[in-house]
């Protein structure tokens, strides 16, 4: 039993050695709009950097900072190039929900469904609104959890920090 | 020469260990986070808490740390209940570290051993998860293996033990009051989209999944035979085309009897189903639902939330605010059929009822009712869930008039200009109080109930949000001398206001005050206040909150699950912080 357990961890170590770039983008594959696996630690956005930001149908503060996004957004990925990238909380009691909510309310971000709270628990978010930023090699730069009025201002001077210039 | 074999063996080994040691520091990551909830409780007369049992203080704690090297993942969480809070469980009260797990997982096949948190389709056979909030928690420590053999195509197994507060998990841990079952579970998932190519970027998309899960409990009882095993199967399908979606999943489980369902030898079943339509500013859901005698437990004697092994989710629209959110439905595993329509729309900019930034609109409405029961024959006699009887037949398209809730609502969401917000809300609400709250013999809540929550940009950082709410009751006996038993159950009855006042400073600090008042409660001893003042402090990933006043006696629901609060006075400190 001992013998085994040393040749797992020693085939961990191998693998470990093996491993690729660095990403603070956890290994966990979610599931999109159209039932599509995405692995978080392989989304990209040509060097510009992302936002990730957890939300569920049911948290009143999570639909206001959407909308707020949502209002700048065009704006912002203009001059930073920038990706918003909402990941879903909603259960099975809210999972179809989903979509009618966000096409309905008009929104343009890469939506995620985390049926199962995977990527909740990987990045420690204990109540949503959570929002992290990730410059463009994956690397987190910053996260804010909660939502008060004009937090979107907060968070864009923190892109504009990482963000390549684009004029 | 066997020496010098095993010599360089393990210098081989120790370079190569260095080597990978150096690479496994290098690329590791550590992560996690911490919660502290603390509440000091005091004696207030006027909300009739006039002993506190000993009960001064309630501290809820948690801090979890993961670990992460590329494709091999650890992680640990500790909890302390020094005592529980109130409203949460007595088991909980204790310290630990009831949760670890490693995982290696490669894209191509998983592996984890530990506590396990994972779901099948939408949970009707399998679901094990954790809502802190709730002090909540079904992990299953054992293992699980992920296959994904080719593109689009997932299958799963699982085998485990759930975790049952702080009972050990013992192979035969047979005292008195704790024998749970093992629960073990396969799942597979095809994906047609993903493994055809040709499919890749159609319009059309299916897929398909199928699972079985089953426990294994020993029978202990005196009075009933047990089934050692039962097992449970689910089929799900997935559709889409273009802005259409259609999913359903059925569920089957051979006879359990259970505490739950008073021991009947019958056995259960759960459907869901949706349809959905969406296009950019519109969105339409439809789902339907029918749940029969399907509560799923590895211990046929737990009860509430303890020990469940799936999830039925209640499909009723989740209310937030403070109010609506009184009167929130939780499933009835035992029986319901239900309906759920929901319309999203938003009326484009720049016309005239749109205005320069478009107005949001959203319509929903849920009703839920009984099954019919039809008696059966037993010892000769026509009986209805009856203990150790096969309990009842039901038809599946039958619909009781016994109707458990319904909640018919309309909101406008509204940004009025570069400063002004509005968002109004009003809801007509049937609660059948008596079935989901087990007060007996109360009335059902029928109330109409209306908010309007504004806010005003004063500047780039600051604002202020006024929040107004009103709940009135239709037909409560108000005048009618109730007796001295009667009154507990008619505690949060009646009408309602309530008002908030918030100032915000992005993006530190929030202040605001509360209050809740119950003047049309038919006992007059009932027509409280319920003040609350609170700062909240957010730094990046760390919140702190104070918050002092009076808490209503109510239900806290999270996720379709849903714990009762005792009315309580004094002070709430939460300390929370992720790294």
């Amino acid at each position: 039993m001992k013998k085994l357990m040393t040749l797992l961890l020693m085939a961990l170590m191998v693998t470990g050695l093996h491993a690729q770039s660095k990403t603070d983008l956890p290994n966990i594959t979610l599931k999109d709009l159209n039932g599509k696996d995405v692995n978080i630690s392989k989304l990209s956005n040509d060097g510009n950097p992302i936002v990730l930001t957890f939300w569920a149908t049911w948290c009143g503060p999570c639909i206001k900072e959407h909308n707020a996004l949502n209002d700048v957004y065009a704006d912002w990925q203009d001059e930073t190039g920038v990706k918003i990238y909402s990941v879903s909380i909603d259960d099975s009691r809210s999972t179809a929900k989903v979509k009618p909510v966000v096409e309905g309310k008009g929104w343009d971000f890469e939506i995620l469904l985390d049926v199962n709270s995977d990527l909740k628990r990987a990045m420690n978010v204990s109540n949503p609104p959570h929002t992290f930023l990730f410059d463009g090699n994956g690397k987190l730069v910053y996260q804010h959890t909660g939502y008060i009025e004009g937090g979107e201002e907060d968070l864009y001077e923190e892109i504009l920090k990482v963000a390549k210039k684009k004029k | 020469m066997r020496k010098h074999i095993l010599f360089l063996l393990a210098l081989a080994l120790t370079v190569s260990f260095r080597a990978s040691a150096q690479s496994f520091l290098k690329n590791s990551q550590v992560n996690g986070s911490f919660q502290t909830d603390a509440q000091y409780y005091m004696l207030d007369p006027g909300i009739d808490i006039n002993d506190l049992y000993g009960k001064k203080f309630g501290i809820n704690g948690f801090g979890k740390v993961n670990y992460t090297n590329g494709d091999f993942s650890a992680g640990l969480r500790f909890e302390a209940f020094l005592p529980e809070l109130n409203g949460f469980r007595e088991e909980l009260k204790g310290v630990g570290v009831p949760n670890f797990f490693a995982t290696y997982d490669n894209g191509f096949i998983g592996m984890t051993v530990g506590d396990i948190y994972d779901q099948f389709g939408s949970g009707l056979v399998f679901r094990s998860y954790e809502e802190w909030s709730l002090g909540m928690d079904n992990a299953l420590r054992g293992a699980r293996i992920v296959l994904r053999p080719t593109k689009g195509v997932t299958l799963k197994a699982v085998y485990g033990r759930q975790r049952y507060y702080w009972a050990p998990y013992l192979d035969r841990n047979m005292s008195f009051d704790d024998y749970r079952g093992i629960v073990r579970g396969v799942d597979g998932e095809w994906n047609l989209n993903q493994s055809i190519p040709a499919l890749n970027d159609s319009k059309f998309r299916m897929s398909i999944g199928g699972s079985f899960v089953s426990k294994k409990q020993e029978d202990q009882s005196l009075f009933y035979y047990i089934p050692e095993n039962v097992g449970a199967a689910a089929a799900r399908i997935n559709l889409g085309y273009g802005n259409w979606a259609f999913s359903t999943e059925y569920a089957y489980k051979i006879n359990d009897p259970s505490a739950i369902n008073n021991y009947i030898y019958k056995e259960g079943q759960a459907l869901l189903a949706s349809l959905s339509y969406s296009q950019k500013g519109f969105g339409a859901v439809l789902q339907v639902k029918r749940v029969d005698n399907m509560s799923f437990k590895s211990m046929y004697t737990a009860l509430q939330n303890d020990l469940d092994i799936n999830f039925i989710p209640p499909i009723n629209h989740t209310h937030t605010h403070s109010l609506p959110s009184m009167y929130t439905y939780s499933t009835q595993p035992n029986g319901e059929m239900a309906a759920q329509l929901q319309v999203n729309y938003t009326i484009p900019k720049g016309t005239a009822l749109g205005g320069k930034y478009g107005t949001k609109l959203a319509f929903n409405m849920s009703q839920v009712n009984d099954i019919v029961r039809d008696s059966v024959m037993d010892n000769g006699h026509m009986v209805i869930n009856r203990p150790g009887s096969l309990g009842y037949t039901s038809k599946f398209f039958a619909i009781s008039d016994h109707r458990f809730f319904r909640d018919i609502n309309f909101e406008i969401d509204k940004k009025i200009s570069k400063d002004w917000h509005v968002t109004a809300q009003y809801i007509n609400l049937y609660y059948d109080i008596e079935t989901i709250e087990g007060h007996a013999g109360a009335p059902p809540v029928k109330a109409n109930i209306a908010f309007a929550d504004v806010t005003y940009k004063i500047n780039r950082k600051q604002s202020i949000r006024l929040e107004i709410q009103g709940l009135w009751e239709a037909e409560v006996h108000k005048g009618y001398e109730y007796e001295e038993s009667e009154k507990k159950d008619y505690q949060k009855r009646g009408d309602w206001a309530a008002a908030l006042l918030e100032y915000t400073i992005s993006p530190h600090w929030s202040f605001s005050i509360a209050d809740k008042w119950n003047y049309g409660n038919p006992v007059a001893e009932f027509r409280d206040h319920y003040f609350t003042g609170n700062v909240t402090f957010v730094h990046e990933a760390t919140r702190v909150m104070l918050s002092a006043g009076r808490q209503s006696e109510g239900v806290v629901c999270v996720g379709g699950v849903c714990r009762t609060v005792p009315a309580s006075s004094g002070v709430t400190l939460t300390v929370s912080t992720s790294f």
